[in-house]
């Protein structure tokens, strides 16, 4: 008579000492349980096809959690629901791993929704394993999102009642109403003919996986005697009565033959390298000693200050990275607290010898105002014996600060002369550094490229700043003579 | 010299690519946003992977995969979002799994507004998530400090095998200033807990799950004694004219920078001022406080947030010396001014 030899796959361990239980080689599932089916399935797949090593199994919350029990695997047991996001971090980590999300129908259908979805919809190399026995087993048979209209649970204790609970709900259908999956299938193991197709389905899911080629999802109708509070055979009958006319099985989709692999290909950097490709350039820093700035410019909190796109912001940061290039220490915020309000932009810039306390500035020694409301709004709080620069193109009041240094400067004036009102900051920061010498010319200019983003507009801004400086310098000049 | 006038939340970015981090999983937020819009230009440029999570839980949970095989991988958000990631968080404290995450904290409860505040330090110093855990946690006070202290965090991380937070805020985060950066990491070392999806590494087993009560409680002792190791070995704290104080304010991120200019401003006018600024906010700075104690002094806690270090500072010298608070909440920063005139006030009625 011949013998034929059975022996547990080698995917799984052959003592499941993680478990801690007498029996050493007994699983936690009840008799009946469609898991053990299933994990017989992936396991002997996994040695058949050579992915054992590579496989990472993830097991999230229900009576799959102790998944890692028994797979000779890497494992990662996941929050509930979280599997999908979890298997996404593992394969975006190791492109070649073999990820497994195995997941019951409450961490996949309820909890873990949203992972779900979009793990599929971004197309992750991975297989999910959907096993749904329309009821959450391991906490005790409450109501799942696959639980049947009328059937009886611990939480639905007179039936699933639609206008209570709504329908259950149907898995492969959602994920096949997405583009990127190349695989949907839904199985059952209520008879040995379905679970022979189930086998060939998780293993055609898991080589499309080894071949890179995208998101499989196979959903399997499994029983849950316990749960169900049926003996094992009735529990498959059970499946094929009640589950199959609600959930009908069948291949959803198959597009793997005609989609190619893809692996995403990850380089390896030098420093040089790592470097030119987050964009940090060496540059010369000169030192502090270059600009001998006017007294009442020297460390300067300068508040700048107009209506959103006059190019404030701009003009904060190429006036910072100036400072920056020149070797001083500098900080630039846009503006916080009440200022943000009322559709005004401001940010503050302050220019040190010495390291920033704070980069606040509460009262500037600076103003540089390119509107009206901003000129009555900041100029009350300039320090005393500080400097006032303002638009008088656009703002035909002056003002009252007798004990500060007021410099009219028709900045949007000059900038139309130039061609373009959008000069008018380059033109004031030009002005600013002309007429305190708190900023030489070369760390100006040097400072433009960082900030003007379009190369083609560089010299056109610079020209802007050279007109401010010569403007700046000439008018301070007028006036110490 | 390479020197960059970044934003905060950029600067955070580059180093963490420089510290050897190829993973980032995030969610927009503001005042974060700029941190996975960085992550988003730069991450693929070396050779790494950005990738935007449809919920900060899926942000976290990714983080979790990915830290369990064995790279460097980060995540950040804002107070909301923060608090949505405290599952995750908790799951991989549990798990002992480093990976960074940067809060750049924003006004609360709730939606709140889009403005600074301190307000998650309850949350993410004093665990925040389920379970008996804590983090480390970084709280940088400049854009320079964004770049080292990211760093240091996966140091951190690695080395205690947990996550490590850089709690910041919004103006640290959206605030540009010279940053320069060190030379890139070599090599990431290899874990003999992680996995790498291959034969050698395949009995590892990532996982939080402890069903006999004796076993987890083993290991929360263990995790326990992690984080006593943590106090001992990793405080980091910074002290600004403190030997010769009286007043000695305690202060971090942001406010910290505005404590140092307040103590500069009070000096001029005599009052012998001092700060404490803890950098490290878990392990928080115990023993400097409890030996700054030792003398006739008071301390003025500054905050963002309702007093949520103000009882760290309390219980860290036993109250055995006059604490006074000061604070602003709703996303205002106090000004140099509003402090130093508090505190005159108070010494003036002193007197």
């Amino acid at each position: 008579m011949a013998t034929k030899i059975l022996e547990k796959s080698k995917a799984f361990y052959t003592e499941y000492e993680r478990a801690g239980h007498v029996d050493k080689r007994a699983t936690h599932y009840c008799p009946g349980c469609g898991h053990g089916v299933i994990h017989k399935i992936v396991a002997e797949a996994l040695v058949d096809l050579e992915l054992q090593d590579r496989t990472i199994f993830i097991s999230p919350v229900g009576c799959s959690v102790f998944g890692y029990y028994y797979f000779d695997t890497g494992n990662i047991q996941a929050a509930h629901g979280r599997a999908p996001a979890v298997a996404t971090g593992a394969k975006r980590s190791h492109p070649d791993s073999i990820v497994i999300s195995y997941q019951g129908d409450g961490d996949l259908a309820a909890i873990g929704t949203a992972e779900i979805i979009h793990a599929a919809n971004r197309g992750e190399k991975i297989t999910v394993i959907f096993v749904n026995n329309a009821i959450y087993g391991m906490t005790g048979g409450q109501m799942a999102p696959t639980t049947l209209q009328g059937q009886n649970s611990t939480t639905t204790p007179m039936g699933r009642d639609v206008h209570n609970e709504g329908y259950p709900m149907k898995v492969c259908e959602m994920i096949d109403a997405l583009h990127a999956p190349v695989f949907i299938e839904r199985c059952s193991l209520h008879s040995s003919k379905h679970i022979s197709r189930t086998r060939r389905v998780i293993r055609r899911a898991l080589q499309s996986q080894a071949d890179h080629k995208g998101f499989s999802f196979v959903e399997v109708l499994s029983a849950c005697p316990s749960g169900w509070k049926m003996d094992p055979v009735s529990a498959e009958k059970w499946i094929e009565e009640h589950m199959l006319p609600v959930f009908p099985l069948g291949n959803f989709r198959d597009h793997i033959d005609e989609t190619e692999g893809h692996r995403p290909q990850k380089p390896r950097l030098d420093n040089a390298a790592m470097r030119r490709q987050l964009d940090l350039v060496e540059r010369e820093i000169t030192k502090p000693e270059a600009t001998q700035p006017m007294e009442a410019a020297r460390n300067p909190e300068i508040l700048m200050a107009g209506f959103g796109g006059q190019g404030i912001m701009l003009l904060g940061v190429a006036t910072s990275s100036a400072a920056m290039i020149e070797g001083y220490e500098t900080s630039w915020i846009p503006s916080y607290g009440p200022e943000m309000r009322g559709g005004t932009a401001n940010c503050s810039v302050r220019i040190d010898e010495k390291p920033i306390g704070s980069p606040m500035i509460a009262e500037p020694t600076i103003l540089m105002a390119f509107n009206r409301p901003s000129l009555e709004k900041f100029a009350p709080k300039v320090k005393p014996g500080g400097i006032l620069f303002y638009d008088s193109s656009l703002i035909d009041i002056e003002p009252e600060r007798p004990d500060c240094i007021c410099v009219p400067v028709p900045f949007t004036k000059m900038a139309d002369e130039l061609g373009n009102t959008r000069f008018a900051n380059m033109v004031a920061m030009g002005v600013l550094c002309g007429y305190t010498n708190l900023l030489t010319q070369e760390a100006l200019f040097e400072a433009l490229p960082s900030v003007i983003k379009r190369r083609q507009f560089i010299d056109a801004n610079r020209k802007a700043v050279q007109s401010g400086l010569d403007y700046g310098r000439k008018l301070r000049e007028q006036q110490s003579n | 010299m390479a020197k960059e006038l970044l934003k905060g939340n950029d600067a955070v970015v580059r180093g963490a690519a420089l510290a050897g981090c190829r993973l980032y999983f995030g969610y927009p937020i503001t005042p974060a946003s700029e941190i996975a819009e960085s992550a988003a230009r730069y991450m693929p440029r070396v050779g790494g992977t950005f990738l935007q999570a449809e919920s900060e839980v899926a942000a976290i949970n990714m983080v979790y995969g990915a830290a369990g095989c064995g790279v460097r991988v980060m995540t950040a958000s804002s107070s909301p979002g923060i608090s949505l990631k405290l599952e995750g968080i908790s799951y991989a404290a549990g798990a002992e799994l480093p990976c960074v995450i940067v809060d750049v904290n924003r006004g609360g409860p709730g939606l709140g507004n889009i403005a600074p505040e301190q307000s998650d330090y309850n949350q993410v110093v004093h665990g925040g998530g389920h379970g008996n855990y804590k983090l480390p946690v970084l709280a940088p006070a400049s854009v320079q400090e964004m770049a080292d202290y990211v760093r240091d965090a996966f140091a951190l991380a690695e080395k205690y095998r947990t996550p490590v937070f850089l709690l910041t805020d919004g103006v640290i985060g959206q605030m540009m200033e010279p940053v320069e950066f060190p030379e890139a990491v070599d090599e990431i070392p290899h874990f003999d807990w992680a996995l790498y999806a291959d034969k050698a590494s395949k009995h590892n087993l990532i996982s939080s799950i402890q069903l006999e009560p004796d076993r987890l409680e083993e290991h929360n002792r263990h995790l326990q004694e992690k984080y006593a190791t943590l106090e001992q070995e990793e405080v980091r704290v910074e002290q600004y004219h403190t030997e010769d104080a009286e007043h000695i304010f305690v202060g971090y991120g942001i406010v910290s920078r505005i404590l140092k200019s307040v103590v500069d401003e009070l000096r001029t006018k005599g009052v012998k001022a001092g700060l404490v600024r803890p950098i490290t906010l878990f392990p928080f700075p115990k023993d400097c406080l409890s030996g700054l104690a030792q003398k006739e002094v008071d301390f003025t806690v500054v905050e963002m947030n309702n007093g949520q270090m103000l009882r760290d500072v309390e219980l860290a010298i036993r109250c055995s010396r006059p604490v006074h608070f000061y604070n602003r909440m709703g996303g205002n920063v106090p000004t140099i001014r509003e402090i130093t005139d508090h505190v005159l006030a108070r010494l003036e009625v002193a007197q």
